[in-house]
């Protein structure tokens, strides 16, 4: 479908990229991201930055979820909402700090991804996915509706910005390292928990749940732990949107925000860490980039997103190398395929 | 109020019940949680409005009878839709069919009702269009409540139409196709049955029926807009779940027990969360019932 050549150019650029040291790949990365705001031309390319750092935050934390314990969550949103709303109402009610307040966010949204958890585990397949699109809905319009607490669809504004060592965040710019921090904690954690036993647990348990049960991996309790540190990582990086915004309102965290943060993942690639971090560059800067055509720009989005499936099912990093997920049915079974 | 906020109830869940069995037969069939219905949904209801156009700029409408010109929008709302679904059906999910991660379609069919929610604002408009009042404003009083005759036409309609499925699943050839492919494809096209075919003609019905729920929802509210596909979809689709997913009698239970519970709960607690009410419900019935009111529980495949 595309031309044979520039895929192949981009095989071997991926395969020399894989071969590459873990930690020389991400320290090349890290050094462009280092170098983006100072190249870049105005304060406006550096918000687009900062959102695109938002969402990959997000998306490696469904990610966590989605791609390694294979939990499909259609309210990841929920817990997003949750720290965003943590910050806001602490700090304008209490005048607690960010660094006071990202502690206590951590441990909001866990104990909510916990008491949801533990709720809907007792659901399989599909019906979680709905499940967790019903609490995400559920948040919503409770933010919608608490005025008292969340100012309802009004949303809470003037939120107080954080400070660090008597240096106070304001601009795009000054945000875009704490952002570009949140990022690299997000990545190193992620590197970590995929690494230890309870994510090689929860890979066995992806890949065939009966013979990881069989084989004494406890489900449950390792499932609730993907589906916390996932939570955790959704709200820290709420409080983070919060503080940058200045502003909360429902509006923010629609079940919509949910679906384009799974489409993130699945796009770039589930079960890898590069994968959501392309993913979210992808559908952050796609509709900045379809600005020109701002009229037509999410019909043209939903073409595409519809395109990239048919073209790489697998996600990009499927699509660049195949052979560490999953195979297709097709593959395994070449009847199934077949025009009846 | 009791017997009021059952006859809304009871209106507004025959209109979801229609939705739900759309998702019902898709997922039936193919395991798909068909997310675009919602967006069918929707375009349903435009057709409707742009025959209604058609017909007054021809100055047709001024001529025909207007149980004709009903049953002409009906008509013509269906036909249009059920292509739609199936040129859905043929973009966006045939092509993965083979793929077996589920979120790859389901990505696919979020991507398809964006651009569609995008067409219809850039085709009708961003505001609210305002539906023909064509339907004759007769209304009677029964203890207190009053019954419209629109809301007994879509009670009927519904009925009607939920009867005429369920038929046609049970009893002609085309139905038992369509069950043969539900349980089992690979097997059902063994036996000669042509299953792109079947599964064209599911997303097919499927469709018409969504279009016949968004010409009555847009005749009984008065306006269509563009983004009403999206909690309407989402609503039905808790109805089906409700019901017990790809249980065709499920969803017409969910779809009615969904619209009356939300306008009991907007009538008799607040209406600021009737819409809270629908989701809470869903996850109470799910944790009490894993399966859905009438879903049967599967055993796991090994």
């Amino acid at each position: 479908m595309m031309d044979i050549r520039f895929r192949r150019r981009i095989k071997t650029a991926a395969r020399r990229w894989n071969n590459m040291d873990m930690r020389l790949k991400w320290g090349i990365l890290l050094v462009i991201a280092c170098v983006y705001p100072f190249l870049a031309s105005s304060q406006y390319y550096v918000h687009i930055m900062n959102l695109a750092f938002i969402y990959i935050v997000l998306s490696l934390g469904l990610n966590i979820v989605c791609g390694l314990a294979g939990l499909l969550d259609l309210g990841f949103i929920a817990f997003y909402a949750v720290g965003a709303y943590t910050y806001a109402i602490l700090s304008i009610k209490l005048g607690l700090s960010f660094w006071e307040i990202l502690p206590i966010a951590c441990v909001t949204t866990a104990l909510f991804g916990l008491l949801v958890g533990s709720a809907a585990f007792r659901l399989r397949g599909d019906y979680f996915a709905i499940v967790t699109m019903g609490y995400g809905e559920i948040i919503r319009i409770l933010a919608n509706n608490l005025t008292f607490l969340t100012n309802g669809p009004i949303g809470i504004i003037g939120i107080p910005r954080p400070n660090a060592f008597g240096f106070k965040f304001e601009d795009p710019s000054q945000y875009y390292f704490l952002a570009l921090a949140f990022v690299a904690v997000a990545i190193f954690l992620t590197y970590r928990f995929q690494a230890s036993r309870i994510g090689r647990a929860l890979e066995a348990i992806r890949e065939d749940e009966i013979a990881a049960i069989s084989m004494g991996v406890n489900l449950k309790n390792f499932k609730l732990i993907s589906f916390i540190i996932g939570a955790m990582l959704g709200g820290s990086i709420g409080v983070f949107f919060a503080s940058y915004a200045t502003f909360v309102s429902p509006e923010s965290f629609s079940f919509m925000e949910s679906v384009m943060v799974l489409a993130m993942v699945v796009i770039g690639g589930m079960g890898t860490i590069e994968g959501p971090v392309i993913g979210a560059l992808i559908l952050v800067l796609l509709p900045e980039a379809l600005r020109s055509v701002s009229d037509y720009r999410m019909l043209i989005f939903g073409a595409l997103m519809v395109f990239m499936m048919i073209v790489m099912p697998k996600g990009f990093m499927g699509w660049i190398k195949p052979r560490r997920i999953l195979r297709t049915a097709e593959e395994e079974n070449p009847l199934v395929n077949r025009d009846f | 109020m009791f017997l009021q906020q059952l006859v809304n109830g009871v209106t507004l869940g025959s209109v979801y019940a229609l939705i739900a069995l759309g998702y019902t037969m898709v997922y039936g069939i193919l395991e798909l949680i068909n997310f675009a219905h919602g967006e069918i949904f929707m375009m349903g209801s435009f057709f409707g409005l742009l025959f209604w156009w058609i017909l007054e700029m021809t100055g047709l409408s001024k001529i025909i009878p207007i149980p004709l010109a009903i049953f002409l929008m009906f008509v013509f709302s269906m036909i249009a839709t059920a292509f739609l679904g199936a040129l859905l059906e043929f973009i966006a999910y045939r092509p993965l069919r083979s793929v077996t991660n589920r979120l790859i379609p389901l990505i696919s069919a979020l991507g398809a009702s964006i651009f569609l929610q995008n067409f219809a604002m850039l085709t009708f408009g961003s505001t609210n269009r305002v539906y023909p009042a064509i339907f004759p404003d007769f209304g009677w009083n029964l203890f207190h409540a009053r019954i419209s005759l629109i809301q007994i036409f879509i009670f009927v309609t519904c009925i009607l139409m939920m009867i005429g499925l369920t038929l046609l699943v049970n009893k002609t050839k085309l139905g038992r196709s369509m069950r043969a492919v539900s349980q089992d494809y690979v097997t059902a096209s063994l036996m000669g049955i042509r299953v792109n075919r079947i599964i064209t003609i599911t997303f097919m019905i499927g469709s018409s029926l969504a279009a016949a729920a968004g010409v009555m929802y847009g005749m009984y509210y008065g306006v269509a807009k563009f983004d009403m596909g999206y909690l309407a979809g989402l609503k039905a689709f808790t109805a089906a779940v409700l019901g017990g997913i790809g249980n065709i009698p499920g969803a017409m239970l969910g779809g009615f027990c969904l619209g009356i519970i939300e306008s009991f709960g907007a009538g008799y607690i607040s209406s600021e969360y009737k819409d809270m009410f629908a989701f809470l419900m869903l996850l109470f019935i799910l944790l009490l019932r894993p399966s859905g009111l009438l879903g049967q529980q599967v055993p796991d495949k090994v």
